[in-house]
C-alpha cells in the first residue's frame, strides 16, 4: 500500500472499506478472484475496468447485498451488510432505480423517509443534482440524464458517510458530468467517502485513488499520477491498456513456466 | 417495525396509484358493473315463494371475490415491478424493515379495497336491494380481509414470476381454484370428498362461509368471527412467507 497519497487522514481513523481475500463465484463463473484493498475515508476512489470485470459485483459486496464466496469486506469498521451500516452507506445502481410513476420530489421524499430526512433534506438533495425546476414532474417524463440524477438524489438525501456510485456519469452531457464531479469533490472535502465506478478512463483524473479491475482481479491500486507513470502515457486510457498488456504478458509467461514444470 | 417507514410506504404506493387514473377507475367501477351484470343475469328467474333470489346468494359472494381477485392482480404486478426495476434491492439497502414494506403495501391496498367494496356493496344494497339479514358493515369487513388476502398472496406469488406476463398466469393457478371450490358454483357439502377436503383449507372458503353467516343471521355470529379470525391468521402466515422471498443478500 502506498502512503504517499495520504494527507488529511489521521492514522487512528478507521478505513472506509477494507477487503481481504475477496472471492465471489456465481454458478461456475468466478466474478471476483481474490481482491485485497483498502479505501481511505474522505476521498474519491475510482473503480475502473472494462465492462464485465466485476465492478458492480464488488460494489454490491461493499453495500452488503452480494453474498461472498470467501473473504471479507469491512465497511466503516463493521462487516459489510451489518444492519447499522444501512444508515451510513448510500448506493446508486447503474440503472436508475426509482419509481417512474412518482414525481421527483415524491421519490426523494420516500427514500429520505427511511433515514428520517426532513423536507429541507429532500429539497437540498434535489437542488444538489440541479432538478429544482422539475421537482414536481413525473419521473417517467424526464430525459435520461435527469432520470439518473433523480436516482442520485435519492441516495444523497440520507447524507451517507460512504456513497457507492455505479457508473453515475453514463449518458450525461459534458457540462453535467463536470458539475457532478465538482459535487463529488465537495462531498469528499466535507468527509464523505465516495466509490465511483466507470469504464471511461478520462474520469480517473477526478479520483484520488484508483482500483483497476480486470477479469475479477485487481491489477493495481494507485493514484492517477502513478497510473500515467506506470503506463508511460498521460492519456490514462492508454496507460491502463499498457498495464493490462504488461500484466497479461506476465501471467502468460507464468502459466507457460508452470506448464513446462508440469511436463 | 417502524410505523414511519410503513406509512411512508403506504403513502408512496397510494401516490403511485393516484397518478394512474385508469387503474383507479377500473378498481372502483368494474366490480359494481359486473354486479349489475349478475343482477340482470338472474332477473327473469322464477322462484317458488320463500326461496331467496340467486342474486342474494351469488351477488353477496361476488362482493367478497372481486376485491380478492383485483388486489391479487394489482399487488403481484406492482411488487414484480418493484423487484425488476431495482427499487426493491435499493430499498433493502436502506434501514427499512421487510415488515414495514409488506405491511405498508397491505395497508395501501386495503384502503383501496375498502373503497372498492363500499362502492360495490352500496350498489348491491341500494340499487338491487340485496336481501340479507346481517349488517352491510360486516360484508365490507369480510371484503377487506379478502382483499388483504389477495395482497398477501400477490406479494408472495410475485417472487415466483420473472415477468409481468408470468405474474398474470398465476391468477388461474392461485385464484380460480379457490373461486371454483369456495361454494359459489356447487354447495361444498355436495362436492366429492377430495374436492371438499381441498376446499376446506382454501382461504376463500372461509370468507364465503362468513358471508353466509352474515346473510342468515341478523347479529354477528361466533362462526363468522371464527372465519374472519382464520382468514386473518392465513393473511399473516402468507405475509411471513412473502417476507422470506425478500432477500437483502443475493448471490
Amino acid at each position: 500500500m502506498s502512503h504517499s497519497a495520504s494527507g488529511n487522514t489521521t492514522p487512528d481513523m478507521p478505513l472506509a472499506v477494507k477487503a481481504e481475500g475477496l472471492h465471489v463465484t456465481r454458478g461456475h463463473k468466478k466474478i471476483l478472484r481474490g481482491l485485497d484493498f483498502a479505501m481511505e475515508p474522505g476521498r474519491i476512489t475510482g473503480l475502473l475496468g472494462p465492462s464485465g470485470s466485476g465492478k458492480t459485483t464488488l460494489m454490491r459486496g461493499i453495500v452488503g447485498v452480494q453474498r461472498l464466496t470467501s473473504g471479507s469486506i469491512e465497511v466503516l469498521g463493521r462487516p459489510a451488510g451489518t444492519p447499522s451500516l444501512r444508515h451510513d452507506v448510500g448506493y446508486v445502481t447503474q440503472a436508475p432505480s426509482v419509481y417512474t410513476d412518482l414525481s421527483v420530489e415524491a421519490n426523494v421524499r420516500y427514500f429520505g423517509a427511511m433515514h428520517s430526512a426532513s423536507a429541507a433534506d429532500t429539497a437540498e438533495a434535489i437542488a444538489a443534482v440541479g432538478l429544482e425546476a422539475l421537482a414536481r414532474r413525473k419521473t417517467a417524463d424526464l430525459s435520461g440524464g435527469e432520470f439518473s440524477r433523480v436516482s442520485l438524489a435519492c441516495a444523497l438525501v440520507s447524507h451517507p458517510q460512504l456513497l457507492v456510485l455505479d457508473e453515475p456519469t453514463v449518458g450525461l452531457d459534458p457540462v453535467l458530468r463536470a458539475e457532478l464531479w465538482e459535487r463529488f469533490a465537495a462531498m469528499a472535502e466535507s468527509g464523505t467517502t465516495l466509490l465511483v465506478s466507470s469504464h471511461v478512463m478520462e474520469e480517473a483524473s477526478h479520483c484520488s485513488s484508483l482500483l483497476l479491475l480486470r477479469d475479477g482481479l485487481l491489477l493495481a491500486q494507485l493514484s492517477p499520477a502513478e497510473l500515467s507513470q506506470r503506463g508511460h502515457s498521460n492519456d490514462l486510457e492508454k496507460a491502463f491498456l499498457h498495464i493490462i498488456q504488461e500484466t497479461s504478458a506476465a501471467s502468460n509467461r507464468r502459466s507457460a513456466n508452470e506448464s513446462q514444470v508440469a511436463s | 417495525m417502524n410505523p414511519r417507514m410503513m406509512f411512508a410506504t403506504t403513502r408512496r404506493v397510494l401516490e403511485q396509484l393516484r397518478h394512474d387514473h385508469r387503474s383507479v377507475a377500473l378498481i372502483m367501477v368494474v366490480p359494481a358493473l359486473l354486479l349489475t351484470g349478475v343482477y340482470y343475469l338472474f332477473e327473469n328467474e322464477t322462484l317458488p315463494p320463500g326461496i331467496p333470489r340467486t342474486f342474494d346468494r351469488v351477488g353477496l359472494m361476488m362482493l367478497a371475490i372481486f376485491p380478492f381477485v383485483v388486489m391479487f392482480l394489482v399487488t403481484s404486478i406492482t411488487m414484480l415491478r418493484e423487484r425488476t426495476s431495482g427499487t426493491l434491492e435499493r430499498l433493502l439497502t436502506t434501514p427499512i424493515h421487510k415488515a414495514d414494506l409488506l405491511f405498508g403495501y397491505a395497508l395501501a391496498f386495503s384502503i383501496m379495497a375498502a373503497l372498492q367494496s363500499l362502492v360495490a356493496t352500496a350498489v348491491a344494497y341500494w340499487i338491487f336491494n340485496l336481501d340479507i339479514k346481517g349488517s352491510p358493515g360486516y360484508v365490507v369487513l369480510i371484503a377487506v380481509i379478502n382483499a388483504v388476502l389477495g395482497v398477501a398472496l400477490g406479494l408472495l406469488c410475485s417472487a415466483f414470476a420473472r415477468t409481468e406476463f408470468q405474474a398474470v398466469q398465476f391468477m388461474p393457478v392461485v385464484v380460480i381454484p379457490q373461486i371454483l371450490l369456495c361454494g359459489l358454483f356447487v354447495a361444498r357439502d355436495h362436492m366429492n370428498g377430495l374436492l371438499e377436503g381441498i376446499s376446506n383449507v382454501l382461504p376463500l372458503t372461509f370468507s364465503v362461509d362468513a358471508l353466509q353467516q352474515i346473510a342468515s343471521n341478523a347479529e354477528a355470529t361466533q362462526a363468522m368471527w371464527q372465519d374472519a379470525g382464520v382468514m386473518a391468521a392465513i393473511v399473516v402466515g402468507v405475509l411471513v412467507l412473502a417476507s422470506f422471498t425478500l432477500r437483502r443478500r443475493t448471490s
